[in-house]
C-alpha cells in the first residue's frame, strides 16, 4: 500500500480506541457523581422517581446502561437530556452550528494574525515591530480569553458602544449562511477577537522563531546571492518552510477554542454548544453532559488527524516512521 | 559533574548572593545568576513578593485590612461606587470593600495555583519514575493514558472531575478550595510525568549513571541521587508553567459558575459579578481582571526566566 494511505489508516483506526476510553471514562465517572439526576430539595413521591428512572433507563444494571449507551452513541443516539425531555443528538444539531462559526473565524483570525505579526517580528528581528510583536504574544499567551473579553466589553461595547455584547449575530441555520441578513457583525468582533487572542499569541510566537530558523539556513544565503528580490526571498522560500512547524500548534489551538467557546459563550450570551454543556453541568444533565463530551472529543480528534495528515503531507519523513 | 554538585549545599549556595572566590560553581548558582540578569523575570519575582506580602500579611494589619472581604454596607451611596481613598478599588453591588475581596481572591489564585502544583509534582514523579523504571507495563499504560487526555480538552476533563467531587461527604473535599486543587490537579499531572519519564529514560543511558552502576551503587541510590536531581530543571520549569495555567483553569471555573462557592471571592467569581453590572460600574470588573492578568503574567515571566537560566540552550 501507498505509505501516505498506510499512515492515514493507521491513525483513522487509532482514533477508535481512544474514543471509546473517552466515552467509558465519562460514562463512568458521571455514574460515580454523587446525587441522581433527578435529587431536589423536596424529594419526588416515589412513583414519579420510578417513572424517571424507567424513562431514562436508569433503572437497569449499570453494564447494561454502559452496554446501551455505547450502542446507540456508535448509531449517533446520544440519549435523552433530562432537561425537557429533548435528545442530545437534536440539541448538539440545533446549537454546534453557532459554536462552529465562532470557532471557525476564530482560528481564521488567529491564522492570518498570528502569522503575519510573527513574520513581522522575524523580519524585523531586535526592531521596534519585533518588540511589539514578543509584547503582543506574551501578554495574550498569558491573559485569559474572558479577562481579555471583558477589557474588550468595557472599552468597545461600554465606553464606544461600537458593539453588542449580548448573543450572536450568524445565522442559526445553515440555509442563512449565504443570506446577508441572517448576519450582524456588531455581535460577532468582540466575541471572535475574545476568543481569538491565546491562539494569535501562539501562533504568532511560533511563526516567528521558525522564520528565524529559516532565516538562517544556507538556502536563503544562496537565494540572496543569486540576487533574487527580498520579497521573493520572504514570501517563496522561507514563509513556506517556515509553516510546517506551526502546523503542529493546529491541534492544541483546537481545543483550546472548545474550552474557550464554554467561556466565551456563557460571557456573550452566545446560544451555542459550549455554553449548553456549562448549563448541563450546573443543571446536572448527565446525559448532556456525556453526548456533548463525546462529541466535542471526535471534534478534536478528527481535528488532530487532519493536522497529522497534513504534517505528512508537508514533510514526508512522517509516513515512514 | 551536574550530578555532584546539587543537593542541599548546593541548593543554599544556589541562594547565597556572590559565591566564594575559588569555590567552583555549581549548576544551582550558575542559573541564579543568569537569572538575575533577567529583567523581566526580576520583574516578576518581586511583584509577586509584594503582591503576596499585601495579600496574606498585609490584610492583617491597616490600612490594607480595614475591611472584611464580606463586609456589607447598604448606606446611601456606599454600593457601586468607584475608586476613592476609603474604599481604593471601590465597592461592589452589596457595598463590599473590592480591595479587601480582590486580596481574597488572590489568596484564592496562589493557593490554588501552587496547591495544585504540589500535587501534580508528586503525581508526575511517581507515574513519571514508575513509567521509566517499572518496564514495560507502566510505561505502556503512562503513554495511553497521555494519548486520551490528549483528546480531551483540560477544561471539560477539570470540570467532570468537579463534579465527581462535588457534594461529597469525604473527608478532604468538603473543603471547597481543595476539592479545585485535587480537580485541576488529577487532569494536568501529564505533561510533568511525560517530562520526567523522558529525562529518566535518557539519563538511565549516560555514562554517569553507568559509573555508578558500575562501581556497585545500589539501583534506589543511583535513582534518588544521581538521576532525580538531574531532572529537576525542566520539572521547575513545567511546575512554575503550570502555576498561572491552574490560576486560569480556577478562575474560568468560576467565571462559568463552577468554582469555589459564594461568599468566597474568587477573582473568576469577582470579574463574573461585575460583568453582571458592568454598566453601571466598570471597575469591578477592572480590578480583579487586571489582577487575574497581573498574576499570569508574573509568574510566565519568572517560568520564561527560569527556563532560559536552567537550560541556556533553549535561549
Amino acid at each position: 500500500m501507498d505509505p501516505m494511505a498506510a499512515y492515514a489508516l493507521r491513525r483513522l483506526l487509532w482514533a477508535v480506541p481512544v474514543l471509546w476510553a473517552v466515552a467509558t471514562i465519562t460514562f463512568f465517572l458521571m455514574h460515580a457523581v454523587p446525587g441522581g439526576p433527578f435529587t431536589q430539595d423536596k424529594a419526588l413521591p416515589p412513583a414519579v422517581n420510578d417513572a424517571l428512572n424507567r424513562r431514562y433507563h436508569l433503572d437497569k444494571p449499570v453494564w447494561e446502561q454502559y452496554g446501551l449507551y455505547l450502542w446507540d452513541s456508535v448509531h449517533g443516539d446520544l440519549g435523552l437530556s433530562f432537561q425537557g425531555d429533548r435528545s442530545v443528538t437534536e440539541i448538539i444539531r440545533n446549537t454546534f452550528f453557532v459554536t462552529a462559526q465562532l470557532g471557525v473565524l476564530g482560528f481564521l483570525v488567529a491564522v492570518v494574525i498570528g502569522m503575519t505579526l510573527g513574520t513581522m517580528s522575524a523580519l524585523n528581528h531586535n526592531g521596534p515591530l519585533d518588540y511589539v510583536g514578543v509584547a503582543f504574544s506574551t501578554i495574550g499567551a498569558s491573559v485569559p480569553s474572558f479577562i481579555m473579553g471583558a477589557f474588550l466589553v468595557i472599552f468597545f461595547a461600554v465606553d464606544l458602544g461600537w458593539f453588542k455584547t449580548l448573543g450572536w449575530g450568524g445565522p442559526r441555520h445553515l440555509t442563512g449562511l449565504l443570506d446577508p441578513f441572517a448576519w450582524d457583525w456588531r455581535r460577532m468582533v468582540l466575541p471572535v477577537v475574545a476568543i481569538s487572542t491565546l491562539p494569535t499569541a501562539f501562533i504568532a510566537r511560533i511563526t516567528r522563531a521558525s522564520v528565524l530558523e529559516v532565516l538562517n539556513q544556507d538556502y536563503i544565503r544562496t537565494a540572496r546571492a543569486k540576487g533574487l528580490a527580498e520579497v521573493r526571498v520572504v514570501l517563496r522560500h522561507t514563509i513556506k518552510n517556515a509553516m510546517i512547524p506551526v502546523l503542529t500548534l493546529m491541534g492544541p489551538i483546537f481545543a483550546n477554542l472548545v474550552a474557550g467557546s464554554f467561556i466565551i459563550e456563557t460571557m456573550f450570551s452566545i446560544p451555542g454548544l459550549g455554553r449548553e454543556l456549562v448549563n448541563a453541568v450546573i443543571r446536572r444533565d448527565y446525559a448532556m453532559i456525556m453526548g456533548t463530551t463525546l462529541f466535542f472529543t471526535l471534534i478534536i480528534t478528527l481535528a488532530n488527524l487532519a493536522v497529522d495528515l497534513a504534517y505528512a503531507v508537508v514533510d514526508p519523513r512522517i509516513r515512514y516512521r | 559533574m551536574a550530578a555532584d554538585s546539587t543537593g542541599a549545599a548546593a541548593l543554599a549556595g544556589a541562594f547565597e548572593a556572590e559565591p566564594a572566590l575559588g569555590r567552583p560553581r555549581g549548576l544551582w548558582s550558575d542559573a541564579w545568576r543568569r537569572l538575575r540578569k533577567n529583567r523581566l523575570a526580576m520583574f516578576g519575582l518581586a511583584a509577586l513578593v509584594v503582591i503576596a506580602l499585601v495579600a496574606f500579611v498585609g490584610a492583617h494589619v491597616e490600612p490594607f485590612g480595614r475591611y472584611a472581604p464580606n463586609e456589607q454596607n447598604y448606606s446611601a451611596g456606599a454600593r457601586q461606587a468607584g475608586p476613592s481613598s476609603a474604599h481604593w478599588f471601590g465597592t461592589d453591588q452589596l457595598g463590599r470593600d473590592l480591595f479587601a475581596r480582590v486580596l481574597e481572591g488572590v489568596r484564592i489564585s496562589v493557593e490554588i495555583g501552587l496547591g495544585t502544583q504540589v500535587i501534580v509534582l508528586i503525581i508526575g514523579l511517581l507515574v513519571g519514575g514508575s513509567a521509566a523504571l517499572g518496564g514495560r507495563f507502566f510505561d505502556n499504560l503512562l503513554m495511553r493514558v497521555t494519548d486520551i487526555t490528549y483528546a480531551f480538552p483540560d477544561l471539560l476533563a477539570i470540570i467532570l472531575v468537579r463534579s465527581v467531587l462535588v457534594d461529597r461527604t469525604w473527608p478532604v473535599v468538603t473543603n471547597p478550595r481543595v476539592l479545585i486543587i485535587l480537580a485541576i490537579a488529577l487532569v494536568s499531572w501529564t505533561t510533568v510525568a511525560r517530562l520526567i519519564r523522558g529525562q529518566m529514560l535518557s539519563l538511565a543511558e549516560r555514562d554517569f549513571v553507568l559509573a555508578a552502576r558500575a562501581l556497585g551503587a545500589p539501583r534506589w541510590r543511583i535513582v534518588f541521587q544521581h538521576m532525580l536531581p538531574n531532572t529537576l530543571s525542566p520539572v521547575i520549569v513545567a511546575v512554575t508553567f503550570g502555576v498561572p495555567t491552574a490560576i486560569f483553569a480556577e478562575a474560568a471555573l468560576a467565571f462559568i459558575g463552577l468554582g469555589i462557592p459564594p461568599p468566597a471571592a474568587s477573582l473568576g467569581t469577582l470579574v463574573s459579578q461585575g460583568y453582571a453590572y458592568i454598566e453601571n460600574n466598570v471597575w469591578n470588573v477592572i480590578f480583579p481582571a487586571a489582577a487575574v492578568a497581573l498574576l499570569m503574567l508574573c509568574f510566565t515571566f519568572v517560568g520564561d526566566g527560569l527556563r532560559d537560566a536552567l537550560d541556556p540552550r533553549t535561549r
